[in-house]
């Protein structure tokens, strides 16, 4: 995936994206529903979503699934990777479905990622093919604890 | 806790996302072969069971103006980790928090707190203010920036194509 520049974000796109940070209904016409808390219609909403969703502001809408109410697990993992080989190893880890997010980050463990699998066997499963496919280690570290989250995208 | 069939099919359907189309739901019942009655009713149990956390948008915090987004990671005495780690978590400006295991000799850090401001100047301020709240609790801290995003797609169950 590759960063786009930034879009054009107004005021009432923050607004709505903070709302929608908050829960969608569910309800038969929920866009209907969020529209007339912004005094805008339907069709607008929609609009302008489609637009914040094509420039890349809001990267996904829909429902954020929990692996281990599914009976699965979530795990945070890092890697050291040689820079000359930093695409070919993005790639190959990207290539794993279980793969939820990945990001390059400035330290010597340089690759971030989260797997998410239908089972907590699943994490060592993953974890460990990806050191067989890469040749590198892959350290993990599952949440022991998490804590109440007060972060809110401005309006 | 084991999803259904019917229940798995809606998560399989809904995962990559909703359809920006007057009745989302509507849309997901007709691929399935189900009333959208029905699969309200079973978003709204999942919902209430904890498998879907939220129904909503994951914004883009390049996209906001939040450009610097560093995952601050700090090395704190074990007795004390979950009464800080609630103080770090509960601050505005940070999105996640969570205790996990050091990864000795590797990886000394133990709490983990990702951390947002509109540049990096504003992201050190406040990870200095995070190392004043921790205080001699802390035995050492580093910032990790992300530089690039390489992949972010979400949780997926296999096989779910939609």
């Amino acid at each position: 995936m590759t960063r786009k520049a930034r879009p054009e974000i107004d005021a009432l796109d923050r607004r709505i994206i903070a709302s929608l940070q908050e829960g969608f209904p569910l309800v038969p016409e929920p866009y209907a529903e969020v529209a007339a808390g912004f005094g805008m219609t339907e069709a607008e909403l929609i609009a302008r979503l489609k637009r914040l969703r094509e420039d890349g502001a809001i990267t996904r809408f829909g429902p954020f699934l929990d692996a281990a109410a599914m009976g699965g697990a979530f795990c945070l993992c890092a890697m050291a990777v040689p820079e000359a080989d930093f695409e070919r190893i993005a790639a190959a880890v990207n290539a794993h479905p279980e793969v939820a997010h990945n990001y390059a980050r400035s330290h010597r463990l340089n690759m971030w990622f989260v797997l998410a699998t239908e089972t907590p066997e699943g994490i060592a499963e993953t974890a460990d093919r990806i050191e067989r496919e890469t040749g590198l280690g892959v350290l993990r570290f599952p949440k022991l604890l998490e804590f109440f989250i007060g972060f809110r995208v401005a309006a | 806790m084991r999803l259904d069939p019917t229940d798995r099919r809606i998560v399989a359907a809904t995962q990559a996302g909703l359809d920006f189309t007057p009745r989302p739901y509507l849309a997901v019942a007709e691929r399935l072969g189900l009333d959208e009655a029905e699969v309200i009713a079973r978003m709204s149990g999942l919902l209430a069971r904890g498998v879907i956390r939220r129904i909503g948008a994951a914004p883009n915090h390049y996209a906001l103006g939040l450009s610097a987004n560093g995952m601050t990671v700090w090395d704190v005495e074990d007795g004390e980790a979950e009464r800080l780690g609630a103080l770090v978590g509960a601050r505005e400006d940070v999105s996640h928090c969570y205790l996990r295991p050091r990864a000795l000799p590797d990886w000394p850090y133990n709490l983990f707190a990702m951390l947002h401001g509109t540049d990096r100047a504003e992201v050190e301020t406040r990870r200095g203010e995070i190392a004043a709240l921790l205080g001699a609790s802390c035995r050492g801290s580093d910032v990790l920036y992300s530089t690039r995003i390489l992949k972010k797609s979400g949780l997926r169950l296999a096989g779910g194509a939609s």
